[in-house]
């Protein structure tokens, strides 16, 4: 039964990669204006009057992947072959091939981005538990209060706040970079260091506007969940009260917050582009951004697969975690009746 | 409740008992009726129509009203919002459009009484500005916010309470897009069309964002329909609409009414961010073009000169957003059916959600 639920779930997470590449092709190729008309018009403008339509295509090709001169399934299927190679095309902005580019930045949003997710619902869960037992305390309210204006900043308001004022103003942080210069790369402390010292201030920007409504969201379920008849029935039968805690109300709580949890990982992968740009933080997203900004569609839409595919493989390692958490979930989903 | 009357059709019982139901205000009729006969007696009262639409008025306008002016949150929450609401429509009549060079270049906020807010580094009003830019803002967030509602309600309804194939299908699609994130996707569907229209900009901004609330919205069906009453209701015939529309619908209501003002705090997130990416074409004021503005001027972010520029437009949004989750937090005890039934019955804004009134309960249907 888990088997199959696993199963299930890995051949959906592939088949929802394939369909977002699917899609890219399509922006790419069928979207009026689109990169492939934009490209070429580019390129037939750089070479004046003797416009060599076969080369001119060709170069398409080379950054695309798609070769506008032939029929649509056959573009479809080349560029998904060289996706299938990792073959991103190439960035016309930075003449680089966008794999190499988006490969060395992306470990640095998936680091920036994991410890933000964790640090925000480590702190909302552990809040929202808190307020949620001693629910109407002065605490209570004045948390709750407190989480619903910070959860009302947007993190990038909060992040242009932070790099202005304790970096640009105070000096405190860095306004750019992953690491510092002087640093050697590799797994030692200076370079620890420097690297955590450098993603403070993204990290904080998303985890203080974030993990407010966490903590409202842990205090709903748990005060919905002490309210259920088993919990009374367990403490009628004499259970520890840390076991009802952790067992009883903790995890009934915790896991409606998954949810939420998906969510967020595409939103703060999704938010990266704002945020690595406040910051000039070279991941993803500021690479993205760069992309845009100089009309480089090959890196915006590598880019743009990149962010998709990263937040596919969180939410698919959430959802797994979620069918060992929650015994139903590998059951319950096919044999519900249909009317 | 009001008076309510027998009709004869329904109930051939013997007209003494239709006096006396009539002296005791007609409370008493359903447990008279059950005692003599045990079936079919569930409509033997008829309201007149006065009193239907008195109680349609009281349920539907009335008791929210008081619920909603009872909460606190609410209450900030709705004033924020008209605020806003009064600033997009009137406030644009009284304000004068900003003018570049109509004061000088950055004066500092709450000095001169022309300026309230000082200007910018063109000598533009910024009040003048944040005022101007509210009415494309309000429509973007209600085209975004409408968007993703009625998307998310419609899939999400038909999917859990459907289940099956309809269900599979619908789902796989949904959460597709629902992975997708959708910031780096709005940016690129912005960047290809460049919408100018702030209704379109609302749209592609929840483009996929009604994906997770159809999700939510499916697994709240999920629960409803293995409630008794729902049950009760297939087991007596009555059509899937009518299940959905009477049944489910009014169970999912707080949850679609809070996401109804989520959304459209994440319409304002979203699309100031892409403003102030510069990302959306500037064609009209906008609270994110003044940030990009003040941001991106050479040297802004090394004094202190600019700061007004910059924190004006800024604590706008955060203080509409606030306003938003004040009253979906407020809201989300309006369709409470519990604190509901206490405000339609007696209008007594008791505080208190969690205790059991289950007479009230069967009111609310009845």
């Amino acid at each position: 039964m888990i088997n199959k639920y696993y199963i299930e779930r890995t051949a959906q997470a592939v088949f929802t990669v394939f369909a977002v590449v699917t899609m890219t092709f399509g922006m790419i190729r069928l979207m009026p204006g689109g990169p492939v008309s934009y490209i070429r018009s580019q390129l037939v403008q750089q070479q004046g009057n003797q416009v060599d339509m076969e080369q001119v295509n060709a170069l398409v090709e080379v950054y695309t992947n798609v070769a506008p001169d032939d029929p649509l399934y056959v573009q479809y299927l080349e560029y998904m072959t060289s996706l299938l190679q990792g073959d991103l095309g190439v960035s016309m902005f930075y003449n680089d091939p966008v794999t190499m580019i988006l490969a060395s930045a992306a470990p640095w949003t998936v680091f920036v981005m994991s410890i933000s997710l964790v640090l925000t619902f480590g702190l909302g869960i552990t809040l929202g538990a808190v307020m949620a037992y001693i629910e109407g305390s002065r605490f209570d309210v004045s948390t709750t209060l407190v989480s619903i204006f910070l959860n009302s900043i947007p993190y990038y308001v909060m992040a242009i706040v932070l790099v202005y004022i304790l970096g640009y103003q105070f000096n405190w942080f860095p306004t750019g970079g992953r690491v510092s210069s002087e640093v050697a790369t590799g797994m030692n402390l200076a370079f620890l260091q420097s690297a955590f010292y450098h993603a403070a201030l993204p990290i904080a920007s998303l985890v203080i506007t974030g993990f407010g409504i966490q903590a409202l969201a842990m205090r709903g379920n748990s005060i919905r969940v002490l309210g259920e008849d088993y919990i009374r029935v367990a403490r009628l039968r004499g259970l520890a009260p840390h076991d009802i805690a952790l067992r009883y109300v903790g995890r009934n709580a915790i896991l409606p917050m998954y949810t939420g949890m998906m969510i967020a990982i595409g939103f703060m992968f999704g938010g990266s582009v704002i945020l690595e740009e406040i910051f000039a933080y070279p991941g993803i997203g500021y690479y993205m951004f760069r992309g845009i900004m100089a009309r480089d569609y090959p890196l915006m839409m590598g880019a743009f697969l990149i962010i998709t595919i990263a937040v596919v493989v969180g939410i698919y390692v959430a959802d797994l975690t979620y069918g060992k958490l929650d015994p139903r979930a590998g059951s319950g989903g096919g044999n519900r009746e249909a009317y | 409740m009001g008076t309510v009357k027998r009709t004869e059709e329904t109930d051939d019982r013997p007209p003494a008992s239709l006096e006396e139901t009539i002296a005791d205000g007609g409370t008493i009729a359903g447990d008279e009726a059950s005692a003599d006969t045990p079936f079919g007696t569930v409509s033997s009262g008829t309201m007149s129509r006065r009193d239907r639409y008195e109680m349609l008025v009281n349920e539907w306008v009335v008791a929210p009203f008081k619920i909603l002016w009872s909460d606190w949150r609410a209450r900030v929450g709705s004033l924020i919002i008209l605020a806003y609401v009064l600033m997009g429509t009137v406030g644009v009549r009284v304000v004068d459009p900003p003018r570049v060079g109509e004061g000088d270049r950055l004066v500092s906020p709450f000095e001169d009484l022309s300026h309230p807010l000082g200007t910018d580094n063109m000598g533009n009003d910024i009040f003048a500005q944040i005022v101007h830019a509210t009415p494309p803002m309000l429509e973007m967030i209600v085209a975004g916010a409408v968007f993703t509602t009625v998307m998310a309600v419609v899939v999400g309804t038909l999917s859990g309470y459907k289940g099956g194939r309809t269900d599979q299908l619908l789902m796989t699609f949904n959460d597709i897009l629902m992975t997708i994130p959708g910031l780096p996707l709005v940016i690129v569907i912005a960047v290809i069309l460049e919408p100018r229209s702030p209704w379109l900009v609302g749209v592609i901004i929840t483009v996929n964002a009604w994906a997770g609330l159809a999700r939510a919205i499916r697994s709240q069906v999920l629960t409803l329909r293995e409630e008794s009453y729902v049950e009760a209701s297939r087991l007596m015939g009555i059509s899937t609409p009518q299940i959905v529309m009477k049944d489910i619908m009014p169970g999912l209501m707080p949850y679609i009414l809070v996401n109804f003002v989520n959304s459209a705090r994440s319409v304002i997130f979203a699309s100031v961010g892409l403003y102030f990416l510069g990302i959306l074409p500037f064609t009209e004021l906008n609270w994110g073009v003044m940030m990009n503005l003040s941001y991106e001027t050479g040297g802004a972010l090394y004094t202190w000169e600019t700061a007004h520029w910059l924190l004006a437009p800024m604590i706008t949004i955060v203080i509409l957003s606030f306003g938003l989750i004040l009253f979906s937090q407020g809201t989300d005890r309006v369709f409470n059916p519990r604190v509901r039934a206490r405000h339609t019955s007696a209008a007594d804004p008791e505080e208190g959600d969690d205790d059991m009134s289950g007479e009230v309960a069967t009111h609310i249907r009845g």
